[in-house]
């Protein structure tokens, strides 16, 4: 298990500290949201591009957890798909293969906002 | 002819009104600092009971009303007029506060200057002549502030560490006509400055070249030495804005013995505010609290106050605008 585990953890590291530099390095007009934004945006480009494949080859969950890999997995899906069904495959295709995740975001979010009251 | 006005921004007056008493209202982590002896009344959590951050401030707000007044046993009803400001939009928690209170009231937005500004105003509705007694209010609170000016408190953004931490409390002051107590002297109305800060976070840089500008002008205006003062205290600059008008002051010529801000007085650095403390709240508990017991007690003889407000709204500062800022002063003394 450790195997996975280490690799995964320097890179899911990896890529957190670089958003961490981002807050603290920046003015701070780059909000939270800025780095969410720009993290998917360059998982979708690094991912169509194949570069992003060799950072989850090597760590696994540290690769594919972070919003990073949630645009890899757009830009994945998207291309396979365009592979299989043509443009229309291109527009599908990657929400196909995010649909679980962005199901289970939903559905949670659903969940607690019945639970709790936001007050702040 | 403006009689009592003096010099460009000054006014003294001709009878001087009288602070009869302060009450103060703070949050926990105010009544953890190292002024937390000198407030009436620390809450134990920032709810006080009720159920959002506006109806605790709104209650604060209401108990310091009620508290100043009863401190001095003056029935409400003998007071004129009621001054008081807040951070909300609408100023909801003076209105709603002053619904409970039902006097005459007159609402204020100078941001975090509101306690000197009602100060300056409600001394000369006494010194004109058209009221015996005002009741001079200001409140703010943490939680209600984040998410008027920035974001939900839920999403739990970093801060930088120049940003500053509003200050959840309120404070009111009961002047008069006559009476024992320090009185209110002199106010020198601020004008607004703007250096072209855009950061919204870094109010100190941004109020600091308007609270020195009043500072230089309240000197001008009165022919007064720079060492009149046993203490200058400014509103909410913080650490960074503290720095920058000391600099200022320092090249201006100006030898004032013992400058400070509430800011930077009301928290530890322990407490991790970053840069220190803000909000109408922060001169209003300080200057009901500390400044005026160390007056009452006779440490303290003369004190300017110089109210900062950073005058922008969250429109604006997403707009890309700069900061415009302003510092309203009152001098106290025992004369």
């Amino acid at each position: 298990m450790l195997n996975n585990v280490i690799p995964a953890f320097i890179v899911g590291g990896i890529i957190c500290v670089i958003g961490q530099l981002f807050m603290d390095l920046t003015k701070a007009n780059i909000t939270p949201s800025h780095v969410l934004v720009a993290y998917v945006t360059s998982g979708v480009i690094l991912g169509s591009l194949g570069l992003y494949k060799p950072l989850v080859d090597i760590g696994g969950a540290g690769a594919t957890v972070p919003l990073s890999g949630f645009g890899y997995a757009l830009a994945k899906g998207a291309l396979e798909a365009a592979e299989s069904s043509g443009l229309i495959g291109a527009f599908t295709g990657g929400i196909q293969a995010t649909a679980m995740g962005i199901a289970a975001a939903l559905f949670f979010g659903y969940l607690v906002a019945l639970v709790f009251n936001p007050k702040g | 002819m403006a009689e009592k006005k003096v010099g460009n921004q000054t006014v003294v007056f001709k009878n001087p009104p009288v602070v009869l008493a302060g009450y103060t209202v703070v949050g926990p982590k105010e009544g953890a600092g190292p002024l937390k002896d000198t407030f009436d009344l620390v809450l134990k959590d920032t709810y006080n009971g009720e159920k959002s951050w506006e109806k605790a401030e709104m209650k604060m707000l209401e108990t310091s009303m009620r508290g100043a007044a009863n401190k001095v046993n003056i029935p409400l009803e003998c007071i004129d007029y009621s001054l008081a400001g807040d951070l909300l939009n609408q100023l909801v928690c003076s209105n709603f506060a002053s619904r409970q209170i039902g006097l005459p009231f007159i609402g204020l937005y100078g941001a975090c200057s509101t306690m000197a500004l009602s100060i300056a105003l409600g001394a000369m509705l006494i010194d004109g002549g058209f009221a015996t007694k005002v009741l001079c209010s200001a409140s703010s609170h943490h939680n209600t502030a984040e998410r008027q000016y920035r974001l939900p408190t839920e999403q739990g953004n970093q801060r930088p560490l120049y940003a500053q931490w509003t200050v959840t409390g309120a404070g009111s002051l009961v002047l008069s006509d006559a009476g024992n107590g320090p009185k209110v002297t002199t106010a020198t109305i601020g004008r607004i400055v703007d250096f072209g800060e855009t950061d919204a976070n870094n109010m100190g840089a941004a109020m600091a070249p308007a609270v020195a500008d009043t500072i230089i002008n309240h000197f001008n205006d009165l022919n007064r030495p720079s060492d009149y003062y046993d203490l200058v205290v400014t509103g909410d600059l913080g650490t960074v804005g503290l720095q920058l008008v000391s600099d200022i002051i320092r090249k201006s010529n100006l030898n004032i013995k013992n400058l400070n801000d509430c800011g930077v007085m009301i928290y530890k650095p322990e407490q991790d505010t970053h840069a220190g403390g803000s909000g109408c709240g922060c001169s209003a508990v300080v200057l009901g609290g500390y400044i005026l017991n160390q007056m009452f007690k006779g440490e303290l003889k003369r004190v300017l106050l110089i109210g900062s407000g950073c005058l922008h709204s969250p429109t604006t500062a997403l707009q890309g605008e700069t900061l415009p800022s302003i510092g309203h002063a009152i001098s106290l003394e025992y004369i």
